[in-house]
């Protein structure tokens, strides 16, 4: 029986909200996502007005999160950067997981140099500490968001590439695959109608726990001064904002990382979520 | 036989790593636009030294000789001087590396004494108060920057209580100690709690098992098989994921190390990328590669050992 698009949207969809940790991930992403496309919704304050005759001031009910050493307030700096953050997330992952998608499934499919070569990359960025190869890579290219994404770009995509390919494997040799291609069907039919949809889900699992990282990277980044630079509020680099003042003023410094911590947990629950419905129905 | 063959399969790998990485370090400075000999002598250099140094190091030889040059510089661990400390690299690197050593040792030492326990608790009673508890904490763990963590403990134990120095290092045994208490537990918790995932889902796919049916049918003691069958087998895969994550710390090291001003690599790599300290930068990227290659090495070794069944 052929079901029609809409009965399997239905279908996983239903999958998806009947998994505990999916829906609190997504409420919590959700709600990110609302604070980051109106934030003037959850803040009167401007962000980067400076107000000297109000500086270092402890949380209160007028300023929740207090005030920095510029006198700017800290929630509205926190609640403005939730955008750029979110961004971040996004965009460094999304790049390296479609491309190490494609990659895997060529290097798996394919075989032959197309592996070797991958394999070989994969080898020598496995060598080196995530952290260590994006500064290098930015040591080349100069500080700041645009050059940051670049350098995540480059070396992100070869675990996707990794996992991807160990699931095209395990399909190359399986019999359903082996009828598939008896029956005359093309590479690029069999590759994007049979394969791609079942490699894809460890990929897309992987991509949750990835973007955490890239946000985790990105803030520790700005947080050195390497990331986003001031004065665009980011929940790293507002950290380092207060780190002069963390005897005097540490509100300025804990806060932000509320942030962080609540959007981390937010794509970790989807990737868990996630990970239980993809593979159980893979079962 | 065949082990001897996997060791040197190993081996060539771990070679062909270096050997890229080295390449990798090379173009790094050649591909910043500029003239090399400038970007490595740092802005104060006058134009005579800068000329010396191209003449010394083949900079103005095709790009083969001068690569040659360099990577015999690499195998006697030479890559120059710092322009920052106007001393060899390898010196002030051999200085600092213990730090970063002893702050790892101490990170993995935290997350083995929190992961274990708890991670085998919570798969013995899946589902139960305990595993739901542990389940929630971790997840929270993995999801929080490790820096931040890190400043949270400085605030409380070292600005308000005063329990601890508010960074760098100090002297004698309990002194190093106490300056690594913190930033190793700031560094500890997401590999704990990675750990603790790992462990009770093993726990848990062991205890379905048939040998361990097999052993209960034969009597043996819950406790006897707790500690000799399922403990003893769900630690394999632990062990083999501790290794991946050390790489994670030595990286996690460059953050931590300078929100405790700690005197070991990862500051000095901070430093080195901010003060454009390429020749440092080179010799930094090198020699991480290096601990964490010789580290999966030995990892790999040591797997083939106790799970015979690795393809060798």
């Amino acid at each position: 029986m052929k079901r029609t698009w809409s009965e399997k949207i239905r279908r996983a969809a239903d999958a998806a909200l009947h998994n505990k940790s999916f829906v609190m991930g997504l409420v919590l992403i959700g709600f990110l996502l609302i604070i980051a496309l109106f934030p003037q919704l959850f803040t009167s304050y401007d962000p980067t007005k400076l107000d000297p005759s109000h500086k270092m001031l402890s949380p209160s009910a007028e300023h929740l999160f207090g005030t920095d050493n510029y006198g700017r307030d800290v929630f509205a700096r926190c609640i403005y950067a939730t955008r750029v953050d979110l961004q971040v997330g996004f965009f460094s992952a999304i790049v390296p997981f479609a491309f190490g998608t494609v990659m895997g499934i060529l290097a798996g499919y394919y075989g032959k140099w197309v592996d070797m070569v991958v394999m070989r990359f994969l080898d020598v960025v496995m060598a080196l500490p995530f952290t260590i190869l994006v500064v290098a890579i930015m040591a080349v290219l100069g500080n700041g968001i645009r050059n940051m994404y670049i350098a995540i770009w480059i070396i992100g995509w070869v675990t996707f590439t990794k996992l991807v390919r160990a699931e095209v494997l395990v399909m190359k040799n399986s019999e359903f695959l082996m009828a598939l291609r008896i029956s005359g069907f093309s590479d690029m039919r069999i590759i994007f109608r049979h394969i791609l949809p079942n490699a894809v889900s460890s990929a897309i699992v992987y991509l949750a726990s990835y973007i955490v990282m890239c946000m985790l990277t990105c803030a520790s980044l700005s947080f050195l001064g390497l990331g986003v630079q001031p004065p665009t509020p980011e929940w790293g680099s507002l950290m380092n904002d207060g780190r002069a003042y963390l005897a005097q003023a540490p509100w300025i410094t804990c806060f932000p990382g509320i942030f962080i911590a609540v959007a981390g947990v937010g794509f970790s629950l989807l990737g868990d979520g996630m990970s239980d419905f993809l593979r159980a129905r893979g079962r | 036989m065949a082990r001897v063959r996997y060791i040197g399969k190993r081996m060539a790998q771990m070679l062909f790593v270096l050997v890229v990485v080295g390449i990798f370090i090379f173009f790094l400075v050649r591909l910043i636009p500029g003239d090399p000999a400038d970007i490595l002598m740092g802005e104060q250099a006058t134009e005579a030294d800068i000329q010396a140094y191209r003449v010394k190091m083949g900079l103005d030889q095709p790009l083969i000789i001068q690569f040659l040059k360099f990577a015999k510089g690499m195998l006697h661990l030479d890559f120059g001087t710092s322009l920052l400390y106007k001393v060899p690299c390898m010196e002030m690197v051999s200085e600092k590396i213990f730090v970063t050593i002893k702050l790892t040792a101490v990170s993995i030492l935290f997350s083995l004494l929190l992961s274990i326990p708890l991670g085998f608790l919570a798969g013995l009673h899946q589902d139960k108060p305990v595993d739901q508890i542990s389940r929630i904490v971790s997840l929270i763990a993995i999801s929080m920057p490790g820096f931040w963590v890190g400043l949270l403990l400085m605030v409380l134990f070292c600005v308000n209580l005063g329990w601890f120095p508010a960074g760098g290092m100090e002297e004698g045994f309990w002194g190093q100690l106490k300056s690594l208490i913190l930033p190793g537990l700031a560094q500890a918790l997401m590999t704990a709690a990675l750990l603790m995932r790992n462990l009770r889902n093993s726990v848990i796919e062991i205890n379905t098992k048939d040998y361990i049916d097999f052993a209960k049918s034969k009597g043996l003691s819950q406790r006897r098989i707790q500690c000799a069958y399922i403990m003893k087998n769900s630690l394999v895969s632990t062990i083999t994921l501790l290794s991946t994550r050390i790489a994670f710390m030595l990286g996690g090291s460059v953050v931590i190390e300078s929100v405790f001003s700690l005197p070991g690599i990862g500051k000095l790599t901070a430093d080195a990328i901010f003060s454009r300290d390429y020749p440092m930068i080179q010799c930094l990227v090198f020699m991480f590669a290096l601990i964490v290659v010789v580290i999966n090495f030995v990892n790999d070794i040591i797997y083939s050992f106790i799970d015979p069944r690795i393809t060798l």
